[in-house]
């Protein structure tokens, strides 16, 4: 069904509309495209719809109108080839860290030697081989998105979605944790699409940053970033490209106060 | 006495869920509890037989209460009773268990489910279940199944409630993390559903054992031939008060025993809760 090099992701004039009758529009015809192994990020003033958009292609929400198609394949509702990392990290409490990212690998009834071999690799991508028998009460934050992370990874799905993962962490986690994904990412090349409101966090992560507009979003103006793989938020590119996208971004927060 | 008085003091100041207390002072302090009241309980029926307050057969000290007991013991009539109130108990929670659990998994996941069972909880719930007793004597007479219905009836509440409790509770998160890492129909009910509303089960089961030996006793009163209930009762009609504690003695420690086991079933399965 799939052709090589056409994108993983079609968003195609996506919109949604909460309430009797459609009353609240949170988003107006999104027609956007992920290549295969591309991170784009979705940035934009809060209420802009960015997590609504993040959910209907997860498939949790159904759109209001357009549709949605992964590999090819249209979107009907949650799926494995679909991983969701939360920002509230969602790890199953009764489940060890081990439990946690087998999973998926369990739920297709992987056998054990081969289902070990896949946490160890994740757990030593996440750098968490060392908690592997703990549960998640006795992990940090921070340590509870790792193995959020490699419990997606270790699906093996053909597209993660991110919304805000490191939103509720310390600023210090955070850069940690960005620093993390961006090696993962060096590694694995998945095609990722990340929701955030850090214009930093998006120019440190993405090829792609897409700002989208205030309520109803639709998209606004997308950036190719065009920096090197492995990135440095001090340098002046990098800036610069904070700049750009922070100007526009402060235009659509400022229509929402108006 | 003195050590009790320290004892006392150190509750005080570190509080009833204090740190301070080492596992063995904790076991020391419930230890001297009890022997206090049975001390106590000692001194009030020896001054009533000193002093010659009232006739004494209405207050009898503990070990008359402990030969009562040895003496059912000796006849081989003590292990009847409480094997037919224990296996009333067993049949009958078992039972209201059974349909708590499986109403209650089915009226927290499917809206059309509670929406029938629920009303109908609600409506007879409010009712003390002691009320419906002489109701299912009508219904069913005055034997067995009476008895074991009225367990069922009475437990099936408190467990059906607390298991809908918990699976209307589960945080909607896990269900989509849950869905997008594939889990679908049966998978997702015992590998998410089951486990995320189990500590709330497990609740609903300790009350339902409690209810079950509050009300196996009444319903022994009534009818019975054998029963620890029926041992209070018949003591009652003859006047034994010592059979008659001993009885409630023996009933309290069944009681005590099963929530015991309930209990270690809640740590044994939901160690992830409170992890070391």
């Amino acid at each position: 069904m799939t052709t090589a090099g056409s994108p993983k992701i079609q968003i195609r004039r996506v919109a949604k509309a909460f309430g009797a009758a459609g009353r609240a529009p949170a988003l107006a015809e999104i027609d956007l495209d992920v290549a295969e192994r591309e991170l784009v990020c979705i940035l934009g003033p809060s209420g802009c719809g960015k997590s609504t958009l993040l959910n209907i292609v997860a498939g949790f929400l159904p759109p209001t109108a357009g549709s949605v198609l992964v590999d090819g394949h249209p979107v009907t509702g949650p799926g494995p080839e679909r991983g969701v990392v939360f920002q509230e990290y969602a790890l199953f409490p009764w489940l060890t860290v081990t439990g946690n990212v087998e999973f998926g690998p369990r739920l297709q009834a992987r056998p054990a030697a081969e289902r070990k071999q896949t946490v160890d690799r994740y757990l030593d991508l996440v750098g968490l081989r060392a908690h592997a028998d703990k549960v998640p009460a006795q992990l940090s934050g921070g340590m509870k998105q790792r193995v959020a992370i490699a419990r997606a990874l270790a699906n093996n799905p053909a597209v993660i979605l991110m919304d805000e993962p490191f939103g509720a962490l310390d600023a210090q986690t955070r850069e940690t944790l960005q620093d993390e994904l961006s090696k993962i990412q060096r590694v694995e090349h998945k095609t990722i699409l990340f929701v955030t409101h850090s214009i930093r966090e998006a120019v440190y992560l993405a090829d792609r940053v897409v700002v989208m507009t205030s309520v109803p979003g639709r998209i606004r103006q997308v950036f190719p970033i065009k920096l090197p793989e492995i990135r440095d938020r001090f340098a002046p590119e990098f800036t610069q490209y904070e700049a750009d996208i922070t100007r526009v971004v402060k235009e659509e927060v400022a229509k929402v106060h108006e | 006495m003195a050590s009790f008085v320290s004892n006392v003091s150190t509750l005080v100041e570190s509080g009833l869920r204090g740190p301070a207390l080492t596992r063995r002072r904790a076991l020391a302090l419930q230890v001297t509890a009890v022997a206090a009241f049975l001390a106590l309980w000692s001194a009030l029926a020896g001054l009533v037989v000193l002093l010659e307050l009232f006739n004494p057969i209405f207050l009898p000290g503990p070990w008359l209460v402990v030969e009562a007991l040895a003496a059912l013991a000796a006849k081989g009539e003590l292990w009847v009773h409480v094997a037919a109130t224990l296996e009333r108990v067993a049949i009958g929670f078992g039972t209201g268990a059974a349909l708590g659990v499986a109403l209650g998994l089915g009226a927290g996941q499917l809206a059309p489910v509670r929406n029938v069972v629920e009303p109908l909880v609600e409506l007879l719930r409010p009712i003390p279940p002691l009320a419906m007793l002489p109701l299912f004597i009508v219904w069913v007479g005055i034997g067995e199944p009476s008895k074991i219905g009225f367990i069922t009836y009475a437990t099936f509440f408190p467990i059906f409630l607390t298991t809908v409790t918990g699976v209307r509770q589960i945080d909607p998160v896990l269900l989509r993390a849950a869905r997008s890492l594939g889990a679908s129909g049966l998978a997702l009910f015992t590998r998410v559903i089951l486990p995320a509303a189990l500590p709330d089960i497990l609740t609903g089961l300790r009350l339902g054992v409690a209810l079950a030996f509050f009300v196996i006793v009444i319903s022994e009163f009534i009818g019975a031939e054998h029963g620890l209930g029926y041992l209070i009762n018949d003591g009652r009609n003859f006047f034994l008060v010592p059979q008659m504690l001993g009885a409630a003695v023996v009933l309290g420690l069944l009681g005590y025993a099963g929530n015991g086991l309930v209990r270690l079933l809640e740590r044994r399965l939901t160690r992830w809760q409170h992890p070391a």
